[in-house]
């Protein structure tokens, strides 16, 4: 206004300007009339420019308006100005001739108007908008919040993406399928779509019939669980219940052998892990009634043994705690009836037998690993640093390597001592195991021997069947390691290992059973009571069984065989987990008792290694490490 | 007090007297003068000595004179005459009790009518309310237009002795030298005098006609004046005339108050002997006469702590001002059977969560049934009585503050913003009802929208005619009153004629209230969305008003330098708060509804008494006109937000200032506390939201004993550290802000391109 322009000085009205209005209104004013006039209008003004300042502040306003000052004069006591009431600019012009200034008026033509055709519409309806930011703790604006979608109803850009996005993942293009998923891992906008997905997800019950979608519906999961810019909060136990349909139910798509659904189970279980690994704090209040849900279908022998290699799965995706808590205590039991089912040579339960095999795989997967952590576990205080340190280092290797997408953080100790896709045979490798174990362990081992016999202590040497890949490592090493064994290694074990070096060589597919884990110490010295007297028998029972299946694997083996063969070759290259390890499993139901299969193991060649690889896991850190991550090592990890 | 000289003290109350202006109570932030007027002011001015405002009848006029002889002998500490003078007259023994412990509200002129204190209940606070407001009404009224003309002369008359023009600009020189050499201890009190002594000469020169004589003092020392007088001083350059004088209210402003200085013993001493050595009579003249110096014992304020509480239209407030007693403690909750066993906690316990949440309603319950020591009786105002759907709300409240976020620095509210788009008419007022169901605005093209922002929309009752066809016995008879046919998103009420400054819903959502431009202050029923009421008396704008917590009464404040209590079913105002010195902009509820807070123009908040309409503390340091308030959920604290850009920190009890807020860029039209008042949200014409740790700007203060006694206070600047975050909205003000129940925090304002 007026008053504001430079400091304390203000617009000033002439006492020409008065003269000249006076004329106007036809009046003749002296000088020093006009002067005083001038002076009092001057006055004026300033008054009432300062009070109509007060009508914008109250309208919350930073722009006077006419009004405003209108407003002023009215309370003053002052005829308001008419006529200044557009929004617009007015035009100030001058004309040279006369110093004359004035604001120019446009004409209208009201006939025009009247009779104008096109209507103005009017502005539009005054509406209140709600726009919603959610702030995270720090108090950053975050582009989604831990509020999701409470206020605030879905925006039809993002209900498009939805119908996008679902469409393409239950759709037929794979690379459709692709790109979506990829979108959903990695988009930072779609908080408020979550509980939509998580709906979308928990339709796996109505489509069991069908693998691929199920498949696809566990991808769209995982790619939730990736996107680091969502809050699962709640909706995570949603998610799980999912995953753990896929794990335990008896899908309707298993009634056909042909369907892989074995791929789906382990797909789950894996992603299962995964989901604990890495939002622990959401699902930490879940872990235990998970257990026991998994329990619970272990020890139902109604149910069927897909049920039952879900349960298995299941255990070990959790850890190898998990195993040792539910599985290896529930053993002897399940073991009768997986026994019972093994045994039955008769052609009808050809196929019942084949899914046996699958379970008895997946329990060896899981217990060899139950039998490695807990190998490294113990002699850790033991050895000090040496031992120590592989498990420490191997650990973080492994998961990061472990499949594309799923990192799952490492048990500390699970990676190192886990062999998996070993079909080696090694015998060397055997005794080694043994000597790591400290007191509880040959009693778990000794237990678990019994229901497995020779097939367990392949596993360990094959796991050490790894570090042949490393090529510069293995003479040298192999001294080193020598010593100490000599020294640990005590005369019984030392004298089993042979033998079970010897079947080993035999049994090539267990290169598909994961490894075992160790059992916890209490268990181990409890078992090995037990153990002592169920060796005998089950030893041979389990050598019945082998060889029992031996002649009855051929006629089944005929596709698995085929589809054998090329995963063989490519463990290393896997780095899928799963994909990897199913392949392997499958074989193994037959396998072991084939000896067709003699021949498959390619990599024997590297059995010597195999032997020397413990020890650059367990000393020396470095190349062996980067060795495995990029071979076969991802593969056990996540489980 | 601290009277300044013995022979001082009569001249002054003579003064007080004669200058008392019939139009708004003026004189009232003298603690004693305000009871006599501020609750009535109409019969207050009958007696004084203009005695122009001819309002009650006789026999209260010939009380008022003895009241003020009362008053007089009181002052002059003959108590024993006053005792015989009370007894002779028959005047009550409370009469002059400046506690106000009277508690009948009434003016003095009336007391003898409404002696018995207790008993407070809501027809005799009325009766006697309505008996002395319709004396009251007229006094604003003759503030108001030009008739106040001859009462200004008087006023200015003050003016006219003169010494001679020319030497001014020597005094005010040598003043000035002497306060720059004088010890820096003293230097920034005794700056304190500079501005408004430089005012007065000033205004004695244009009054005597000195016209050049004044234009070269300004010029000369107008520079010298600290920055935040500037607003002042430019209104006071464009004063050149004598004529000009006449209906300047700056001016009056300045004339009919005392500014206030508060200046140690010390310092005082000083300036005294350096004026009588001078013989700078003409100084000391206005010392005398235009100025009050607090003189106060002990060390000399620094210059930070001056500049904190200074910036008031009239100086700071007088210590004494503050020293009423507040009960700014919380009511007790009428305690209201929950029903615990509900759904919704079971579906929460099974989620997993509800453990945290078990605790915290303990804490809630126990706080409520505990009572405050603070707190006023309940019972001394009268409180409607809470009606069946009341006590359904109230349960409404409790089960959503089971869930209610506790926030924190480290856990913030989310913020939903609602925009008001192609609102070109102007926007402005938002208010929310306290559910967060509803919205409205009141708009500058005189219409009030009111939206409903759930799903529920909104519905008017069926004429009467259709009503008459309803059974009504049936149970769902609330539900068959409303037309379905009228279902909307959007109400639009008409009735104003002018814009829309404030509007406030009434906590059970039946009601709204709007002022407006037009001078009135309507009430709206939300059942019908017709207009019930026209509650006129301010006849000046009116900026705000707003509903008591507990509804019925409610609060309206405007143009007219006057906060006015009103209640619902009266058309009448119960109480007049007057004092303020320029227009009072804001107006709030205490949370317990016994106190009313305005915030004004003349740059100072008062708290006033809703029982006696007492003004109980004066709060200065803002160095624009203030226009947000917000009382903290506890009641013990007061922010308040200015067209300066900060926000400032009050604590009742004490009456002190606690903190400093910085960080806005322009006013500040928004305060609100978070629920259970951790966090404080304020929204500002510069388009943020800002979020501040109110917690830890009340945490840091609680200790300091010294300043309590003092009332110096001593902030340290750490706006920084309390500011928690600020949130940009896109060129839209931020003109209101609501905390829901569950502390979520919803902003309001209109989208402006």
């Amino acid at each position: 206004m007026a008053a504001d322009r430079e400091e304390r000085r203000f617009a000033e009205v002439s006492r020409d300007s008065v003269k000249l209005m006076a004329e106007s209104a036809g009046l003749e004013l002296g000088d020093e009339v006009a002067a005083l006039l001038a002076e009092d209008v001057c006055y004026r003004l300033r008054e009432a420019a300062q009070s109509s300042a007060q009508f914008m502040r109250h309208a919350k306003r930073k722009k006077l308006t006419v009004d405003d000052f209108n407003k002023a004069l009215r309370w003053s006591n002052v005829e308001a100005i008419c006529g200044y009431g557009a929004q617009d600019a007015m035009l100030f012009r001058s004309v040279k001739e006369g110093e004359l200034f004035f604001v120019e008026d446009r004409d209208i033509n009201l006939i025009e108007l009247a009779l104008a055709t096109n209507i103005p519409k009017g502005c539009a309806e005054t509406m209140v908008r709600a726009n919603v930011a959610y702030l995270d703790g720090k108090g950053n604006v975050g582009p989604q919040g831990t509020v999701p979608a409470a206020v605030q109803s879905l925006s039809d850009d993002l209900l498009k993406y939805y119908q996008q996005i679902t469409r393409a993942i239950l759709g037929e293009d794979p690379h459709l399928m692709k790109v979506a998923l990829q979108d959903l891992q990695s988009n930072s906008k779609i908080a408020a779509l979550l509980p939509y997905f998580v709906y979308v997800i928990s339709g796996v019950k109505s489509v069991s019939h069908d693998l691929e979608q199920l498949n696809r519906l566990l991808h769209m999961v995982k790619s939730l669980v990736q996107n680091p810019y969502l809050y699962l909060g709640s909706y995570v136990r949603s998610l799980v219940s999912s995953v753990m349909y896929c794990i335990l139910e008896p899908l309707a798509a298993s009634i056909n052998p042909l369907n892989d659904h074995w791929t789906l189970r382990d797909y789950a279980a894996l992603l299962l892990s995964h989901i604990f690994w890495t939002h622990g704090d959401l699902v930490s209040g879940l872990y235990r009634q998970i257990l026991l849900s998994l329990q619970k279908v272990l020890s139902d022998p109604v149910r069927p043994l897909c049920s039952h290699y879900g349960a298995v799965v299941g255990l070990h995706a959790l850890g190898w705690k998990a195993v040792e808590r539910v599985l290896f205590p529930h053993l002897p039991a399940y073991w009768a009836n997986l026994q019972a089912v093994l045994d039955d040579y008769s052609v009808s339960n050809a196929q019942v037998k084949a899914d046996g095999h699958k379970v008895y795989g997946a329990i060896l997967v899981a217990v060899e690993r139950l039998l490695k952590m807990k190998a490294l576990s113990l002699p850790q205080p033991a050895e000090g640093c040496s031992s120590s340190q592989p498990g420490c280092l191997a650990g973080p290797m492994g998961y990061r390597v472990s499949s594309p997408g799923l990192s799952p953080p490492p048990e500390p100790l699970a990676e190192a001592g886990l062999g998996i896709a070993s079909h080696l045979q090694a015998g060397g490798a055997g005794c080694q195991w043994e000597e790591w174990s400290p007191v509880p362990l040959p009693a778990m081992y000794s237990e678990l021997y019994s229901f497995f016999g020779d097939s367990l202590a392949v596993r360990f040497s094959t796991e050490q069947s790894f570090g042949g890949f490393s090529p510069c490592t293995p003479s040298h090493f192999r001294e080193t390691r020598k010593e100490p064994l000599g020294h640990v290694s005590n005369p019984d074990t030392t004298r089993k290992m042979p033998q079970l070096t010897a079947n080993l060589n035999i049994s090539p597919r267990q290169d598909g059973s994961p490894r075992t884990d160790p059992p916890p110490p209490s268990l181990a010295a409890t078992g090995s009571v037990r153990s002592l007297a169920r060796s005998s028998m089950q030893r041979s029972r389990a050598s019945s069984s082998r060889s029992g299946q031996r002649s009855i694997g051929l006629s089944r083996d005929v596709f698995p065989k085929a589809r054998f063969t090329s995963p063989h070759s490519g463990p290393p290259t896997f780095s899928f987990v799963i994909g990897g390890r199913q392949m392997g499993r499958r074989c193994q139901g037959r396998r072991p008792f084939q000896t067709i299969f003699v021949p498959t193991p390619p990599p024997p060649v590297v059995l010597p290694r195999v032997y020397t690889h413990k020890l650059p896991v367990i000393g020396r850190v470095c190349k062996p490490l980067r060795r495995w991550t990029r071979s076969h090592y991802s593969l056990h990890l996540p489980l | 007090m601290a009277a300044v000289q013995g022979g001082m003290v009569d001249a002054k109350d003579e003064l007080d007297i004669k200058s008392e202006p019939p139009s708004d109570g003026f004189g009232n932030s003298n603690a004693n003068d305000g009871r006599l007027l501020s609750s009535s002011p109409g019969a207050g001015t009958g007696g004084t000595a203009t005695g122009n405002n001819k309002p009650a009848p006789g026999p209260p006029e010939e009380q008022q004179t003895l009241l003020a002889v009362l008053q007089f002998l009181k002052k002059s500490k003959l108590a024993e005459s006053a005792e015989i003078l009370r007894r002779e007259a028959g005047l009550p023994e409370d009469a002059l009790d400046p506690k106000g412990t009277d508690a009948s509200g009434s003016g003095p002129g009336l007391a003898a009518g409404s002696g018995q204190v207790d008993g407070v209940d809501a027809s005799s606070l009325l009766s006697r309310v309505t008996v002395s407001s319709s004396a009251a009404a007229q006094a604003p009224k003759k503030a108001a237009a030009g008739e106040d003309q001859p009462d200004v002369s008087v006023v200015l008359s003050a003016y006219s002795q003169q010494g001679d023009p020319s030497l001014y600009d020597a005094y005010y020189s040598g003043l000035k030298r002497f306060i720059e050499s004088v010890l820096d201890c003293h230097r920034a009190e005794l700056s304190q005098l500079f501005y408004p002594l430089f005012v007065h000469m000033y205004l004695e020169l244009v009054y005597n006609n000195n016209e050049s004589v004044a234009k070269a003092f300004f010029e000369k020392f107008s520079g010298d004046q600290e920055c935040y007088y500037e607003q002042d001083l430019r209104i006071l350059s464009s004063l050149t005339k004598k004529e000009h004088m006449k209906g300047n209210e700056t001016l009056l402003d300045f004339r009919t108050s005392k500014f206030v200085l508060r200046i140690s013993r010390d310092s005082y001493q000083l300036l005294k002997r350096h004026l009588q050595e001078r013989q700078n009579n003409q100084i000391w003249n206005i010392i005398q006469e235009h100025l009050y110096i607090d003189i106060f014992d002990g060390m000399p304020r620094s210059k930070s702590q001056i500049d904190a509480m200074s910036g008031s239209l009239a100086g700071e407030a007088r210590r004494e001002a503050n020293k009423a007693k507040v009960f700014y403690g919380l009511l007790k909750e009428p305690e209201i059977e929950l029903p615990l066993d509900d759904e919704d906690e079971e579906a929460e316990n099974e989620e997993g969560k509800p453990k945290k949440k078990k605790p915290k309603k303990d804490s809630m319950g126990s706080k409520s049934k505990k009572q405050d020591p603070n707190a006023p009786l309940q019972t001394r105002i009268p409180l409607p009585e809470l009606k069946d759907s009341d006590k359904l709300d109230k349960i409404m409240y409790m089960k959503e503050s089971t869930k209610r976020i506790r926030l924190g620095s480290d856990n913030l509210p989310s913020i939903c913003f609602y925009t008001f788009l192609n609102a070109y008419q102007g926007l402005t007022a938002v208010d929310v009802t306290d559910d967060s169901s509803l919205i409205a605005g009141g708009f500058a093209d005189s219409t009030v929208r009111v939206w409903s922002v759930t799903p529920k929309k909104l519905r008017k009752v069926k004429s009467a005619a259709d009503l008459n066809l309803i059974d009504k016995e049936s149970d769902d008879v609330l539900e068959r009153i409303m037309d379905e046919k009228t279902a909307s998103e959007l109400k639009i009420l008409y009735g104003h004629s002018g814009p829309v400054y404030g509007i406030s819903f009434s906590p059970d959502r039946n009601y709204l209230l709007s002022s407006s431009e037009d001078g009135t202050i309507r009430l709206w029923s939300l059942q019908t969305f017709t207009c019930l009421v026209g509650y006129k008396g301010h006849n000046y704008p009116v900026w705000d008003t707003q509903f008591s917590p507990y509804g019925y009464y409610f609060v309206s404040g405007g143009h007219d330098r006057v906060a006015r209590l009103w209640a619902t079913d009266h058309y009448q105002p119960l109480r007049i708060f007057a004092g303020h010195l320029a227009d009072i902009t804001c107006t709030r509820f205490h949370p317990n509804s016994n106190y009313v807070a305005t915030g004004s123009s003349d740059r100072t908040i008062r708290l006033w008494d809703v029982l006696n309409g007492n003004c109980v503390r004066i709060f200065t340091g803002h160095k624009g006109p203030i226009h947000a308030l917000a009382f903290s959920p506890n009641g013990k604290f007061l922010a308040s937000g200015a067209t300066d850009g900060r926000v400032l920190l009050w604590d009742i009890g004490h009456g002190l200032m606690v903190g400093e807020l910085k960080g806005h860029t322009d006013t500040i039209y928004s305060l609100r506390f978070s629920r259970d008042g951790e966090i404080l949200a304020s929204g500002s014409m510069d388009n943020t939201v800002r979020l501040w740790d109110a917690m830890k700007a009340f945490d840091d203060l609680e200790t300091d004993d010294f300043t309590a006694a003092t009332g110096h206070i001593h902030l340290q600047d750490n706006s920084q550290e309390l500011l928690l975050g600020t949130y940009m909205t896109k060129s839209t003000p931020v003109l209101h802000l609501h905390f829901t129940r569950r502390n979520l925090l919803l902003a309001a304002g209109a989208y402006n391109p």
